[in-house]
């Protein structure tokens, strides 16, 4: 303890061990998560001889500390003297990797499978292999789900003779007598796969995947059809049909639907995985079996891979495949009785129009998005008109309004805003394809209707497609049709409505131009600034704020400054503000 | 052992109510209970077994067991059996009528014929029951109607075939308990395979079925004395896969009924699995979230385990304190009460051992401002045994507290509570005067000498983050020997 100027031993190991063992959680917390300051504290030599064997001992914690503990510790390399030292990290991790909360434990394996890199390949088969073979014979089933997570980062870089071993071990995990092992040992199947060479791959892997799919727990079996992808992925062609297709066959139609779930979700990267052969022979079937599933969750999974399932079918006879046998079967999910069945449905069958072209959508598609338009569901609706772009890219705007417009008419005044929200926000769209008459006569209704709709954001997003509609239409379209009944509702009863003509002002001033907004819209804001109502009198304000650039300095002077200061001596506070506001803003004092 | 069906009752009431007031869907108001609500949705299921035949299915009615001679009884009663091995689809509810009420007269002759007759049980039979049972009971349970099912705020799913399910686990038990079974036969039809299955059913929604269960797997558990062990190690993984990986599992409360009578049988000294099973299963089940749906029947098994053995005391609550709740004051009062049920049963120099670490979480459960914490754990002085055992040892305890009590009746917000600490203060004032005056006197000078020591903590801190600082600095990120 020699130096006064902040020297290596200035702090005795004691005090910092203190502060590790304080009474209070938190503070123990906090002292754990500035472990590294504390090694540094000490520096290197006494962090490995004094530190860690503490740490080691004094594993019994809480949770919440231990899991700060094993992070620490991944990261701790440089602290105990670099990789050369590296395997001092060892015996803490070791039991922290078999304490029972999986937080903890998932956080030791985490940061060994870290340390694992920094190990040189003589360490790797001194200190940490040899650890890895004692977490896989613990008692206790948490050391052994633990060793699961291990092999695959130490084998690469052992002799043969440990690979063997590891091998083995990784064997009798496979065949734990805990279902908790035997399901760590699955989940980490496909990765051990990765690393073995492809010979072991098809003696010691596939065996062990026939088990563990054929396990008597579901559990266990469904993580088998992940790993199944991984495996596929590393066997070549050939063999595929006679190592892996039994199993996966088998797990497509197993009795426990979590399975089923399972490869239903699974289905584009088993697709990837086997080939254009099999999925024609093999994968097309099961998919239809998947759609029609008696459990309504395997057949929303499936539905939901209905169009990934499509667009990787093989091109030369794609169209055949899903004419024949994928569309029968999505005809009958679009009635289905579940609704996430149909709205997983309706979030990816817009899709299948780009596969199969115009002709095939108008003539099989266009019923189906007809049907769903008319779902019960709102979401099913909201889905099917979230997507329709993909079909208009495909068979044309006109098209697709003569067919849907009806539909679509009916869905502007549907019951859930939301709805009405997504068809709004169509208008532009089908109005810029559709031309000025088309819309003036079939479109326009509905949205002057709109404005004046009992949801605020339906009246916002009105407001907003006004304006849209003005930019595509031009000023001269908006003074004839818009403007007139915009400014008809100043003169509503319903103070709400009132205000809606204002933020139609604001919004449509500046597309209008400059003599439409003096000479229609000026007049009626300046004649609201009367209204009984205190809201509508501050958003006057607000809104000659807005449409104060639009106009020239006469108008100004003459007309929007005495109203302004009327305004600004409003017995309401804020309209006083926003009158006072919009006076600064405009340079009018 | 709880008398099946019972549970039932409460149930029904609770759901005719959700449906009389069942609001309309598109006008949700957020301040109504989540279960009236959802109450608009269906609320049987099928199992999710069943794939439609398509076709009606035709079973070739058969005459009365009582109306042929008893000669032909036993081989008619195979047959019948067969028969009841049919499955009907009962979310169709307009399908097969007839065929279903006739399954539905043959079980009920069935478990009426088992419970009465004598010298049907020939050995052909066993495999024949067992297989009629496996066909019916044995299933996939289908997924949860709702995701985040809220077994308190949610109804359950009922089960959709439970007319005739109900019939066949009637059968079951009448059959478990007739005098002529012998479970030298059953054993080998009734095995691991069967139990594994019988175990993964207590997951179902239905409470009837899991009361059910409950009977059946106690009666196996209680005739086969070769699957026993098994049975303990299944519902290992069961609570421990529900405690680690899922957080779900229906039937916990039912199997820890079960545990708490097979606890009771177990013999002295205690086995080293049966502690292992206290320390590493029971205990981290204190965790769940949704403990109060099974607190009374763990509490139970706790203070069972306790009885048998008081050393195992030590582990058990230092066990608790380890996993005392930390954000759910519910839980908190929970703990609270299997503690107080714990230490109703404590031996005094158990006491001694633990009286430190479970005074500090007293003290901290006292000092909580969720007054019902507050409230609970200050109802211990209520409890005659325990304030015995304060007062033997108060020279240790009334330190631990005197701090929070202290402080308490001067700060909480809540009158009730600090009416509770007064008394609380009176009677260690009585207790143990001399001791008391003297932390009285010196509760000040404590006070800033825990403030000192706040700060030099500070300083320590202070001066290594310098350190690490200056380090980095020097040596560019490279760490110097």
């Amino acid at each position: 303890m020699a130096g006064a100027d902040g020297d290596d031993s200035l702090y005795p190991i004691a005090v910092l061990i203190d502060e590790l063992r304080n009474e209070d959680v938190q503070l123990r917390l906090n002292s754990i998560k500035k472990l590294s300051t504390i090694a540094l504290a000490l520096g290197v030599e006494r962090t490995r001889t004094e530190l860690l064997p503490f740490l080691t001992d004094t594993i019994y914690d809480e949770d919440e500390v231990l899991l700060a503990l094993a992070e620490q510790l991944g990261n701790f390399t440089m602290l105990v003297g670099g990789p050369e030292y590296v395997h001092c990290l060892l015996p803490p991790l070791e039991s922290l990797a078999t304490v029972e909360e999986t937080v903890v434990r998932d956080k030791a394996v985490e940061s060994l499978r870290k340390i694992s890199q920094e190990h040189s390949p003589v360490d790797l088969e001194v200190h940490f292999e040899p650890l890895v073979k004692r977490l896989a014979s613990g008692d206790w089933f948490t050391s052994r789900t633990s060793a699961c997570g291990l092999f695959s980062v130490c084998y690469p870089r052992v002799s043969s003779t440990v690979k063997a071993e590891i091998r083995q071990h990784f064997r009798t995990l496979c065949s734990d007598d805990t279902p908790m092992v035997r399901r760590a040992a699955a989940s980490k199947l496909g990765e051990f796969a990765k690393v073995l060479e492809l010979d072991y791959v098809k003696s010691d892997i596939i065996s062990l995947f026939t088990a563990l799919a054929s396990d008597e727990q579901d559990s266990v079996r469904l993580l088998a059809v992940e790993a199944c992808v991984s495996i596929a992925t590393l066997l070549p062609q050939e063999d595929l049909e006679t190592l892996v297709m039994p199993t996966l066959r088998q797990a497509a139609e197993d009795k426990s639907w979590r399975v089923r779930y399972m490869v239903a979700d699974k289905f584009s990267e088993l697709q990837k995985a086997v080939g254009p052969e099999i999925t024609k022979n093999d994968l097309v079937p099961a998919f239809q079996n998947l759609l029609k599933d008696c459990e309504a969750e395997v057949r929303a999974a499936a539905a939901n891979k209905v169009k990934e399932f499509c667009e990787n079918l093989p091109e030369d006879n794609r169209e055949q495949i899903i004419m024949t046998h994928i569309l029968p079967c999505v005809k009958e999910l679009v009635s289905d009785t579940n609704q996430h069945v149909k709205s997983a449905l309706a979030s990816v069958i817009m899709g299948l129009s780009t596969i199969l072209g115009k002709d095939n959508t108008i003539e099989h598609l266009l019923p189906l998005f007809l049907a769903q338009l008319k779902d019960e569901c709102p979401e099913v609706r909201l889905n099917i008109i979230s997507n329709l772009d993909c079909v208009n890219e495909v068979i044309g705007i006109r098209q697709l309004s003569q067919s849907l417009l009806p539909a679509i008419v009916e869905l502007a005044e549907d019951a859930k805003w939301r709805v009405r929200l997504a068809i709004i926000e169509y208008m532009p769209l089908l109005a810029g394809q559709l031309g000025v008459e088309f819309f003036d006569e079939k479109l326009n209704t509905l949205c002057m209707a709109w404005l004046i709709d009992h949801v605020y954001a339906i009246r916002e997003a009105a407001t907003c497609n006004l304006m849209k509609l003005v930019e595509k239409f031009g000023a001269e379209w908006a003074q004839n049709t818009i403007v007139p009944k915009v400014l008809g509702m100043a003169n509503d009863p319903n103070y709400l409505h009132r205000m809606t003509t204002l933020f139609c002002i604001n919004a449509l001033s500046e597309a209008c131009g400059q003599e439409i907004t003096t000479k229609q819209m000026l007049p009626v804001v300046l004649k609201m600034s009367n209204d009984q109502v205190a809201n509508v009198r501050f958003n006057v304000a607000k809104s000659l704020q807005k449409i104060g650039p639009v106009l020239d300095s006469n108008t100004l002077q003459t007309e929007v400054k005495p109203v302004l200061e009327k305004l600004a001596s409003d017995s309401d506070m804020d309209v006083k503000y926003f009158a006072q506001e919009a006076i600064s803003v405009l340079a009018l004092a | 052992m709880v008398i099946h069906g019972d549970s039932s009752a409460p149930l029904h009431r609770a759901m005719s109510s959700a449906a009389a007031t069942s609001p309309s869907v598109d006008k949700v108001d957020g301040f109504s209970r989540k279960s009236v609500r959802k109450a608009k949705q269906k609320r049987s299921q099928s199992s999710s077994q069943f794939r439609s035949q398509g076709k009606p299915i035709e079973l070739t009615p058969l005459p009365l067991l009582k109306d042929v001679p008893a000669s032909e009884q036993p081989e008619l009663f195979l047959k019948k059996l067969q028969q009841c091995c049919t499955i009907f689809d009962f979310m169709d509810t307009l399908s097969d009528l007839k065929m279903k009420e006739y399954k539905r007269s043959t079980l009920n002759e069935l478990v009426d014929y088992v419970t009465v007759s004598r010298g049907y049980l020939t050995e052909q039979a066993y495999p024949e029951v067992v297989k009629m049972v496996s066909h019916n009971i044995f299933r996939t349970l289908p997924p949860s109607d709702s995701n985040e099912f809220d077994p308190e705020e949610d109804e359950p799913t009922l089960e959709a075939s439970w007319p005739h399910l109900q019939l066949v686990y009637e059968f079951f038990i009448r059959f478990l308990e007739s005098q002529e079974f012998q479970p030298s036969i059953a054993k080998k039809y009734i095995d691991q395979k069967f139990v594994l299955q019988l175990l993964e059913l207590f997951d179902s929604e239905d409470p009837r079925e899991r009361d059910y269960l409950k009977t059946v797997l106690h009666r196996i558990y209680g005739k086969f004395l070769g699957l026993r062990a098994f049975i303990r190690k299944q519902i290992n993984n069961i609570f421990l896969r529900f405690v680690y990986e899922t957080e779900h599992f229906n039937g916990v409360a039912e199997l820890l009924e079960i545990l708490g009578s097979i606890i009771n049988g177990f013999a002295l000294p205690l086995k080293a699995e049966h502690k292992q099973f206290l320390v590493k299963v029971l205990i981290p089940l204190h965790t769940v979230r949704s403990l109060s749906l099974f607190h009374a029947q763990l509490a139970y098994c706790i203070v069972q385990f306790l009885e048998k053995d008081p050393t195992l005391t030590e582990p058990v609550i230092r066990g608790l304190l380890k996993f005392w709740p930390k954000t759910c004051s519910q839980k908190e009062v929970m703990f609270l009460g299997e503690l107080e049920e714990i230490l109703d049963v404590i031996e005094p120099t158990q006491f001694v051992k633990i009286q430190e670490p479970l005074f500090k979480q007293i003290s901290r459960c006292v000092s909580s401002p969720h007054f019902q914490v507050a409230e609970r754990a200050l109802y211990y002085w209520n409890n005659e045994y325990i304030m015995s055992l304060i007062e033997e040892n108060s020279s240790v305890i009334l330190p631990i507290m005197f701090t929070s009590l202290y402080r308490i009746s001067k700060e909480h917000w809540n009158p009730a509570i600090v009416a509770l600490v007064y008394n609380v203060l009176k009677a260690f004032m009585e207790m143990n005067s001399t001791l008391f005056d003297e932390l009285t006197a010196t509760y000040k000078s404590d006070r800033q000498r825990e403030k000192k020591k706040e700060k030099d903590r500070e300083e320590l801190w202070k001066k290594l983050q310098d350190l690490e600082l200056k380090r980095g600095l020097r040596s560019d990120g490279i760490i110097p020997t």
